[in-house]
């Protein structure tokens, strides 16, 4: 496989491309080694918004953590701008679920670690934070602690952190999965605007078929028993997307799609463990 | 708020009060329950004694030869278990090697180290220094262990995504988290130093508030050994005030999360 190095000159939509290639994961799970994901292949182009939906357990975040280089697959390999991942890198930015701030550290200083760490001296880290912080509508809280913030808005600072280091993918494993609906519905509408502001390439894991369809250019739908994906829908609904848009007819046609695969791996997975 | 904290003020005002009452009352009467006051000293020669001896260099003295020996072994203790704690919290195999002589060595009170510390250290104050030094050194290298081992996985996992190598993460991540976990080690270890030292002392030396209080009882001058336990306690209790107090600043960030 001839790799090449991704040129600096490209424009930053043109860099971000990921390539998994016939991945497979095993659980080290004792004696039997089950297949956590089997044999996934998938292109994600530069700039696209990928969700990849399914309940849980169906390797859906497994997948996730391939292309962040936590976990080694078994076998296959993931690129990102055709440089294969094997650990963990500042071009991948991640949002995690739970919240990861750094407690001891405040707002501006959790944003501001990674251009700190990329070279960047105190005050272009601290002003590369207040820029992010403003985009995020979290300039007022810089000199805050985490805990002082509700969870929200810690979420918010955990995209305004992945985003400083200006990565080619960002990655997010169910980020709004511990908010309320309220809340919830507010941040993907933020995030939608702060992808169409930097292009970068989202890949997104979600178990919520609303999110999915209304955040989505593409939804990959994921089965468990070992995790692979079912189906690849295309989400052609026009941006910018607002909340209302949930209820207009090809929102629906296609989270009707949605539901009915889901719907008949669930029925296919239950039928296989009862017999 | 200061309704309950003048509240609180004066119950305990009010508590070491009757403590005192009770203590003046039982040795005024020569209480003779089974536990026998006759020959206690009343709170008024106690008083009296440590007026006595607080005009006097020689009782500085012993004080400043504890507190010496108190400072050695802890600077001593606080290095080697703090560094030997995050090299052992990160690392299986360190942690594999050390423990086990933590498990022997730990239980193993001061007071049995003392034969064996005389025999192996070359000076008297060597061997009283060094039990000194092992009393603080386990709870100190243990929480540090502790601490370490609970940096919570997500945090190293949100370094490493933001582009920070081993180094760096035990700098930013590893170290902060496990420094609560690392003052109570220091706190701890603090207290414990002193049993340990006052162990020591009243075996073998000259100087120092552990022999002040053993001589007096050899000597029979029984207001002394009280005048000695309540500056060994006075000691112990703003020792571990000044340990807090220095790790305060590093820890401003926790007040913040409750």
């Amino acid at each position: 496989m001839t790799v090449t190095a991704p040129a600096e000159a490209t424009p930053r939509q043109r860099t971000g491309q990921i390539r998994i290639e016939r991945v497979s994961v095993r659980f080290d799970g004792g004696a039997e080694k089950r297949a956590a994901i089997l044999d996934i292949s998938l292109n994600i182009e530069p700039g696209e918004f990928v969700c990849l939906l399914g309940p849980s357990g169906c390797g859906k975040s497994t997948l996730l953590n391939c292309v962040a280089g936590y976990v080694r697959p078994a076998a296959g390999t993931v690129c990102v701008d055709h440089l294969p991942i094997d650990r963990p890198g500042p071009d991948r930015g991640m949002v995690f679920q739970q919240y990861s701030l750094f407690p001891w550290r405040t707002v501006c200083d959790n944003v501001a670690f990674g251009p700190r760490l990329a070279g960047k001296s105190r005050a272009e880290a601290r002003a590369i934070a207040e820029r992010f912080l403003e985009m995020v509508g979290l300039a007022h809280f810089a000199g805050r602690y985490p805990a002082e913030l509700s969870g929200g808005m810690q979420q918010r600072v955990g995209i305004a952190r992945a985003l400083a280091n200006y990565p080619s993918v960002l990655l997010m494993d169910e980020p709004f999965g511990a908010l309320d609906a309220q809340t919830r519905a507010m941040m993907q509408e933020n995030l939608l605007r702060l992808w169409s502001e930097f292009a970068t390439t989202v890949l997104f894991v979600t178990h919520d078929v609303d999110e999915a369809v209304f955040l989505a250019d593409r939804v990959l739908v994921m089965s468990a028993g070992p995790g692979h994906i079912v189906a690849d829908i295309a989400v052609p609904i026009a941006r910018p997307r607002a909340p209302d848009i949930s209820t207009s007819t090809e929102f629906i046609e296609i989270k009707r799609q949605c539901l009915g695969l889901i719907r008949a791996e669930s029925l296919r997975a239950f039928a296989e463990q009862n017999r | 708020m200061v309704r309950a904290a003048v509240l609180h003020g004066a119950i305990a005002g009010l508590s070491l009060a009757i403590g005192l009452v009770f203590w003046y009352w039982a040795t005024r009467i020569g209480a003779h329950w089974f536990i026998r006051f006759d020959n206690v000293p009343t709170p008024y020669q106690v008083g009296s004694a440590l007026w006595h001896h607080l005009g006097e260099t020689r009782f500085y003295l012993h004080i400043a030869v504890s507190l010496r020996r108190i400072l050695i072994a802890y600077a001593i203790a606080s290095t080697l278990g703090i560094g030997l704690g995050l090299v052992a919290g990160r690392s299986r195999l360190v942690r594999s090697a050390v423990m086990p002589y933590i498990e022997i060595i730990r239980p193993i009170p001061a007071v049995a180290w003392i034969p064996l510390a005389i025999l192996m250290w070359p000076t008297e104050e060597s061997s009283i220094v060094y039990i000194t030094f092992l009393g603080a050194l386990f709870p100190i290298l243990l929480n540090t262990i502790h601490g370490v081992e609970q940096t919570p996985e997500i945090l190293v996992r949100a370094a490493q995504t933001l582009g920070a190598s081993r180094a760096r993460i035990f700098w930013h991540v590893v170290l902060p988290a496990s420094l609560p976990s690392i003052a109570t080690g220091l706190a701890i270890g603090m207290g414990v130093s002193w049993f340990s030292l006052l162990a020591g002392e009243i075996i073998s030396g000259q100087y120092g508030i552990g022999y002040f209080t053993w001589n007096a009882y050899s000597l029979i001058i029984y207001p002394d050994i009280v005048v000695g336990m309540i500056v060994i306690g006075l000691l112990g209790t703003l020792s571990t005030f000044a340990v807090r107090l220095v790790m305060r600043p590093l820890l401003a960030w926790q007040r913040k999360a409750r």
